[in-house]
């Protein structure tokens, strides 16, 4: 079977966000980057239905050129290939990041039966680019995903809610949304990483479009500023903890 | 108009509903415009009269033998056939899981720009809509286009309010047009997880573990002092990364938010991605070996020292007290 996983490159924030002087970005010259962690279940979930199914899995990103590095870390745990949809780094609105990714599946040609999405991106949390690349290309979606199991050409999929678990069914090809804790991701050997520097990587330039969601400035949550109360050191405070959970009406 | 949609499962509605639909009237009253509210499948007896109270004016109920088990894009459709016959200026509905899929299929059918999990917005002919970026850590501000805006409100951001006065509410029923295709991903069974633990988004205390708790047996010290207050026991990703913990009893942005009185964070540093999903908790005990860690930041209250230590010793102190 023939996999697509599409992640995002993003970064990882720490307590104090500073920002760009215009306000529009990220200040993120002291920051780490990952594969946002729900994609990067994507990426481990598709190198086991690989590994049990035979086929071959390719990794696309739309994002910089630094991105490379994510792509890189997927093909170092298995991923065969990479279509990078290089941008100047300017952010690509839900629209039109779903029509660079649709025009890239329709260019690659590659007849894919499952396209991997996470369920949102950690850093803008859109929750819609997999649902409209799913209806671009026609095809069914299940979103929220804590376990799949491909079987004659169908995948059943299931999704945590409150009390229960809901199990849902779709012919492939099919667009399935995972959420992280679907599995763990394992981590790259050394051999892996090396031979990931020499695994295919197509860059291709998408257009950038107002795809009508438009950014205009960052802004951190306002903070409550309040002191933490120091209860006691070790196993002498537990009285002062108990005390407390008293005056809370937990006792 | 001003549409919002009023998520339900099964009958039982879901709440977050009412702050979808608190930000709906506002939309609705900034631009002088009747609040319209769409329902899908069997309603909850009583909801017309609540959504009056609301300030909705006209109830969308649609109905279909197909409707009855969750179909995101059949649900999706409904809305759809609102939005083309009276163009309403917006359409909002819930931040949950539900709520933000069926708005996304409805942007992706109707090819209409989409905000997800918004705290504020300002109509105009662009809307202008603050939303949660990084579950939260962050803001955005946002200019928002389309015929009809399309919208999802951030849950717990903004409480439900009712309108000063009541409405009385216009029941209009209607049999959507579903495509096959609206049905392909839809709900085939559904497997109830009896349990007899309290949910992790429902309990009064949460006892939380991480790094510091060293193992999944250190969790034992932890399960019995949330035993002992009737709590939940919760964790950060690296103790599920670790495996000492299963992935439903994580907290945080890519896991559980928790709302309660008192969540007891053990050996945990306090990551912004894990604090988000504590930002519903009334008031925050660290237990940290560390004096410097970040929780010391946002929790209230701290003991400093081996958790393996004080958490044992704060269940024996319980014991005592209770005789
Ligand atoms: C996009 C994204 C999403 C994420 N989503 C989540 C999420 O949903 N939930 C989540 O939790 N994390 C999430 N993370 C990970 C997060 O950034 C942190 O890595 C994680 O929360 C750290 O877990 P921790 O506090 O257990 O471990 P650490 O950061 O290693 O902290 C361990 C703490 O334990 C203390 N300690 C050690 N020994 C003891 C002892 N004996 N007694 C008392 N204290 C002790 C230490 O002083 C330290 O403060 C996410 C990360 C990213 C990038
Ligand atoms: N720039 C991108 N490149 C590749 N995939 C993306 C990109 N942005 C979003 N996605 C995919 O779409 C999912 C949903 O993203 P979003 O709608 O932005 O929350 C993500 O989890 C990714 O799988």
């Amino acid at each position: 079977m023939n996999i697509l996983i599409c992640i995002k490159r993003v970064p990882v924030v720490g307590r104090k966000i500073q920002f760009t002087a215009d306000a529009q970005e990220i200040d993120t010259s002291s920051m780490g980057f990952a594969i946002s962690p729900h994609e990067g279940c994507a990426v481990e979930e598709a190198v086991r239905l690989i590994e049990k199914h035979g086929g071959a899995a390719t990794v696309l990103t739309l994002g910089p050129v630094e991105a490379e590095e994510q792509l890189r870390d997927a093909m170092a745990i298995g991923v065969d290939r990479a279509l990078h949809l290089q941008t100047d780094g300017r952010e690509f609105d839900p629209i039109a990041t779903a029509n660079a990714i649709v025009d890239a599946v329709r260019a690659d040609g590659t007849p894919f039966d499952l396209l991997l999405f996470g369920n949102e991106a950690a850093d803008t949390g859109d929750y819609q680019v997999g649902v409209r690349v799913a209806h671009a290309l026609g095809l069914p979606c299940v979103t929220g995903v804590t376990a799949l199991e491909i079987h004659d050409g169908r995948a059943t999929a299931h999704r945590q809610v409150p009390g229960g678990v809901e199990i849902y069914e779709v012919a492939l090809p099919a667009v399935i949304a995972v959420k992280d804790g679907i599995n763990f991701p394992r981590f790259p050997s050394l051999p892996g990483r090396l031979k990931a520097k020499k695994k295919p990587l197509v860059t291709i330039e998408p257009t950038w479009q107002n795809g009508g969601l438009q950014k205009t400035s960052l802004l951190n949550p306002p903070e409550e500023t309040h002191q933490v109360v120091i209860l006691g050191k070790g196993p002498e405070a537990a009285p002062k903890v108990v005390d407390l959970l008293a005056e809370l009406g937990l006792l | 108009m001003i549409l919002a949609y009023i998520d339900q499962d099964r009958g039982k509605i879901n709440e977050a509903s009412f702050e979808a639909l608190t930000l709906a009237r506002r939309l609705a009253e900034q631009t002088n415009a009747p609040l319209h509210a769409v329902v899908i499948g069997k309603a909850e007896a009583g909801l017309t009269a609540r959504l009056g109270a609301f300030g909705v004016s006209a109830l969308h109920h649609a109905q279909h033998e197909q409707l009855n088990e969750y179909a995101p894009a059949a649900y999706a459709q409904c809305l759809v056939e609102i939005l083309d016959a009276q163009k309403p200026d917006a359409a909002l509905a819930a931040g949950t899981e539900r709520g933000n899929e069926i708005m996304a299929h409805v942007a992706a059918k109707t090819n209409l720009p989409m905000a997800a999990n918004c705290i504020a917005a300002q109509a105009g002919a662009a809307y202008t809509v603050t939303r949660l970026r990084f579950a939260g850590s962050l803001y955005e501000e946002a200019k928002l286009d389309g015929a009809t805006k399309l919208l999802t409100v951030a849950p717990a951001t903004l409480s439900a309010r009712a309108a000063a006065t009541a409405q009385t509410v216009t029941v209009n029923t209607f049999t959507p047009q579903l495509a096959q295709a609206d049905l392909r991903a839809r709900v085939g069974a559904r497997v109830e997880t009896a349990s007899d633990k309290i949910a992790l988004g429902e309990a009064r205390v949460v006892v939380g573990g991480g790094r510091g708790v060293g193992s999944a047996e250190g969790f034992k010290e932890l399960e019995e002092l949330a035993a002992l207050l009737g709590g939940a026991v919760g964790c950060s990703r690296v103790a599920t990364g670790m495996g000492w913990r299963p992935h439903a009893d994580q907290i945080g942005q890519t896991g559980n938010r928790i709302q309660p009185e008192l969540y007891i964070a053990c050996g945990i540093s306090g990551a912004i991605q894990h604090l988000v999903g504590a930002k519903g908790a009334k008031h925050i005990l660290a237990i940290n070996t560390d004096p410097e860690a970040s929780i010391m930041y946002k929790a209230d209250y701290a003991v400093i020292g081996d958790l393996l230590q004080i958490v044992p010793a704060i269940s024996a102190e319980i014991r005592k007290r209770r005789g």
